[in-house]
């Protein structure tokens, strides 16, 4: 078992009744890796990072995270097995899905104490560690409904951090944002690269996706249909579908 | 007149008793009754929507009735019918205890299941209406099903049924009136009969009060509820 990929990912099937979303998907990420998934709404990216966080069940292929082999060829490993797995990846959603009833430093601490069984005092010491990360730090007391889009994002990426992941998945982070808030979180992103955080980046936001992700892959129809450096492919895609949906983004 | 409040005092103690014992039983008791009614397992879920509807159909009144009357029925029907294969007195005083609850317990156990009932149509609205992402997180972040309801689903359920509650709960007051129906000396019941003896309205107009002043302590209880919980939106 090779251990320098974190994510290892081999024809991963999921359907929702007769609407096939995902087709043979195969691909591997290695550790520090910053890898950007691009692709038209409906191409099934959402599906994919859902399929691998546990959150919907895959009918073929396999999928292994670090160490754990959480299926495989369709048949899921035991609970504790399933566990264990799912502790080593962390998800941030579009939409935040913070715990509105609790403050922020509470989102941050729950988890480590509850899952982890860290010490509060622990849990809450690398909870402020990670605020101060994020410029947060004089909203600890606050709740999620007194935060901006951006300033709640950035709490939903240090509750994941806090866990500890060994890789980060990143659904649309910045689509339910402002414009004017999408640069504070791709900040924090970026440094996160910067320290070598494993991640997996559903985005349209091309030119960020450019510069920070090593590599890129194109979704379309539950496939990859191209996948390379981040740079070459945003900038000379090859296939024809590649080609279309960048010129529509605008970013050729 | 100190005889005439001796008495009211009496009734304004039953209803009470009946008041708080409902909420006691009903509150719990609506949990899993939501459950069965979301379950997965179309026989329960079936069944708990037939409970749920017969208990919110039909008036609590009539269903007071049927719980007091009803058994003592089918014990004498059980006793016309068997009482010459079976001829153990044992057997059938046993059995008449079994099937005789007195006045006040039949009470309780109507209004339970009535406002269980409705309860759990409260709980079941407020548990639909949070959204799946928090479930979502929970399973992310490695929450296991039992700490996600408890922790995370729970106290945000609470507060969204809050105000729906407090309505059933006020009405509950009023309600508790209606166990004089099967001879339950009740708040109204006493008010009722003093009234009748001394020629005066006077009982029922302090009966009104009662009830007035003790909606008026539940609503400022459950504003309190209401504020702390209002910290978040
Ligand atoms: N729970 C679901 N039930 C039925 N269809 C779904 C469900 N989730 C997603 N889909 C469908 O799967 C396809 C891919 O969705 P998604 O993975 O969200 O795409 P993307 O994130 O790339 O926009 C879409 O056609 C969508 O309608
Ligand atoms: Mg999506």
């Amino acid at each position: 078992m090779d251990t320098s990929e974190v994510i290892k990912i081999e024809g991963l099937r999921k359907s929702f009744g007769s609407l096939a979303v995902l087709k043979d998907i195969s691909f591997s990420v290695q550790r520090g890796e910053v890898v950007a998934v691009i692709g038209p709404s409906g191409s099934g990216k959402s599906t994919l990072l859902r399929c691998v966080n546990h959150l919907e069940l895959v009918e073929a292929g396999s999928i292994r995270i670090s160490d754990s082999v959480m299926v495989k060829d369709g048949v899921y490993a035991h609970a504790d097995i399933l566990r264990s797995a799912c502790l080593k990846t962390g998800l941030v959603f579009q939409n935040f899905n913070l715990f509105p009833h609790f403050s922020v430093l509470r989102n941050i601490t729950e988890a480590q104490v509850r899952v982890l069984r860290r010490k509060p005092a622990q849990a809450k010491e690398r909870a402020m560690s990670l605020l101060e990360k994020m410029g947060l730090v004089d909203k600890a007391a606050s709740y999620p409904c007194e935060l901006s889009g951006g300033q709640q994002q950035r709490v939903c990426i240090a509750r994941a951090l806090a866990l500890d992941p060994e890789v980060l998945f990143f659904d649309e982070p910045t689509s339910a944002l402002d414009p004017e808030l999408t640069g504070e979180i791709l900040k924090v992103i970026r440094k996160l690269a910067e320290e070598k955080m494993t991640m997996v980046i559903v985005t349209h936001e091309m030119a960020f996706a450019r510069d920070v992700a090593d590599r890129a892959l194109f979704m379309d129809g539950g496939r990859f249909v191209e996948e390379g450096g981040a740079a070459e492919l945003l900038d000379n895609p090859q296939q024809e579908r590649t080609k279309a949906f960048l010129r529509r983004f605008g970013g050729q | 007149m100190a005889k005439m409040l001796g008495i009211m005092f009496e009734g304004m103690t039953v209803s009470l008793e009946v008041f708080f014992l409902t909420l006691l039983f009903a509150l719990p008791l609506a949990l899993p009754a939501a459950f069965g009614r979301m379950s997965k397992n179309w026989a329960l879920r079936k069944l708990v929507t037939l409970y749920l509807l017969v208990m919110r159909g039909t008036p609590l009144i009539l269903q007071l009735i049927f719980i007091y009357f009803a058994p003592k029925y089918f014990f004498r029907l059980l006793f016309e019918s068997f009482s010459g294969f079976i001829e153990s007195e044992g057997f059938w005083n046993s059995l008449r205890f079994l099937l005789s609850w007195d006045r006040f317990t039949a009470v309780i156990i109507a209004f339970v299941l009535n406002y269980a009932a409705y309860f759990a149509e409260i709980y079941r609205g407020g548990i639909e209406a949070i959204p799946r992402g928090q479930y979502e997180a929970a399973k992310v972040l490695g929450f296991t099903g039992s700490q996600t309801f408890v922790r995370i689903i729970l106290p945000q359920v609470l507060k969204r049924i809050l105000p729906a509650a407090a309505n059933e709960i006020i009405t509950l007051v009023k309600d508790t009136a209606l166990a004089q129906v099967i001879g339950v000396a009740e708040l109204f019941h006493a008010a009722q009969n003093a009234s009748a003896r001394e020629f005066s309205t006077l009982p029922i107009f302090v009966a009104g009060v009662f009830y007035f002043f003790m909606n008026w302590a539940v609503s400022y209880a459950l504003t309190r509820c209401e504020k702390k919980l209002s910290y978040y939106s």
